[in-house]
């Protein structure tokens, strides 16, 4: 093949002639590729929302199609944390604990409504939402959510990684604005 | 003492084929093997998705009439009986003059727990649940849903009642035709 211009597909006119076959990528993006496409939770299962979790994971919704399977209980090889049910205030302090366990990078969801916001407990021992102890990357309201919710939260996740939106904030983790006050 | 039920004898000593552990490797790849030749039953979720039933109980959104009318009157009815109190409403005059209307109304979706007494106790069929299932939000603030979010997520749905209708119809002919009915009615309210 001659690399003469109409060869090359639309918007690469006037490119190199090599650019044909050769992908040309950041190491940036080509970890956060990898990592988007290997992400492994964490399953802090707390209520009944883990059930629903457990589900995700079964064949019928079958998060091994975006390659989240891997179910790690040991936080050292976990990089997603999703925290599935009522925070007790007792409980709030493994959570951090097991979130500051994770290696960096890592990412949070908060499935349904009593890890969001504490749901409909608004009462003493329950923490008004996981996010007063650790930060959270994306909210799923439901109660539980459906294992569609929360495939459609790891793919919020995902697009996340791959936006690299973390990247900048990793070491302006503790200048992280404070959750949205509001009615709670 | 007789002994009740029948015990279990102990699993006799394992010959030297079961010492190599091949049968039970064989048995467990010929379930794998089976399982291959079976109906499927992933859902492929983003693209193929489960048909819901018509009482499916999603997010709630409020609804207008057929006259592009907000039906909430803003009685505060679903604020009182909402489980986790995921609804705020403040209420306002609205133009028509014989009801009110909101001026805020907020809902929560992280405290809701989609559990439809809302519905349930709207006296004017102005809350519903939709079928909206997969919204997942990045933030909290994002997640309270306004007035005019919940108004769009509901969209229009035929009120059968014509309560405005009869309203404002009757507001007219009975100040001058004052009937004792309506006329009592009014000093009621």
């Amino acid at each position: 093949m001659n690399g003469t211009p109409r060869d090359l597909p639309a918007g690469m006119e006037g490119s190199h002639e090599l650019e044909q076959w050769i992908l040309t990528t950041r190491l940036a993006d080509y970890v956060a590729w990898g990592r988007k496409n290997s992400l492994w939770p964490m399953p802090m299962g707390l209520a009944c929302c883990a059930i629903e979790l457990m589900a995700m994971v079964a064949p019928r919704y079958d998060v091994a199609r975006f390659g989240a399977e891997a179910l790690r209980f040991s936080p050292r090889q976990a990089d997603l944390m999703i925290v599935a049910g009522t925070v007790t205030k007792k409980m709030a302090p493994a959570v951090k604990r097991i979130f500051d366990q994770m290696p960096e990078p890592k990412w949070v969801i908060s499935m349904g409504a009593c890890a969001s916001s504490g749901g409909m407990f608004r009462s003493y021992p329950v923490v008004q939402g996981v996010d007063e102890i650790i930060p959270v990357d994306v909210y799923i309201p439901g109660c539980p959510p459906r294992p569609e919710a929360l495939i459609e939260g790891i793919m919020r996740v995902q697009q996340l990684v791959e936006e690299g939106a973390r990247a900048a904030q990793t070491g302006a983790r503790a200048g992280r604005p404070a959750p949205a006050a509001g009615t709670r | 003492m007789p002994v009740s039920g029948k015990p279990v004898a102990r699993p006799a000593r394992p010959g030297l084929l079961e010492f190599t552990y091949l049968p039970s490797i064989l048995k467990g790849m010929w379930i794998t093997l089976r399982h291959m030749f079976r109906p499927k039953v992933t859902m492929q979720y983003p693209e193929q998705r489960w048909s819901l039933p018509d009482n499916y109980r999603g997010l709630p959104a409020l609804v207008r009439d057929e006259e592009e009318r907000v039906k909430c009157v803003a009685c505060f009815l679903c604020e009182y009986v909402c489980p986790p109190k995921a609804i705020h409403i403040e209420a306002q005059e609205i133009q028509t003059g014989v009801e009110k209307g909101p001026r805020v109304f907020e809902i929560n979706m992280l405290r809701c727990i989609m559990c439809g007494y809302c519905e349930e106790v709207c006296p004017e069929q102005a809350i519903f649940l939709t079928k909206e299932y997969t919204t997942v939000g990045l933030n909290r603030a994002e997640m309270i849903f306004p007035k005019e979010k919940l108004l769009e997520m509901g969209g229009i749905r035929p009120d059968p009642i014509k309560k405005w209708q009869r309203l404002t119809s009757k507001q007219g002919p009975s100040e001058t035709a004052h009937e004792p009915v309506c006329a009592g009615r009014g000093t009621a309210r």
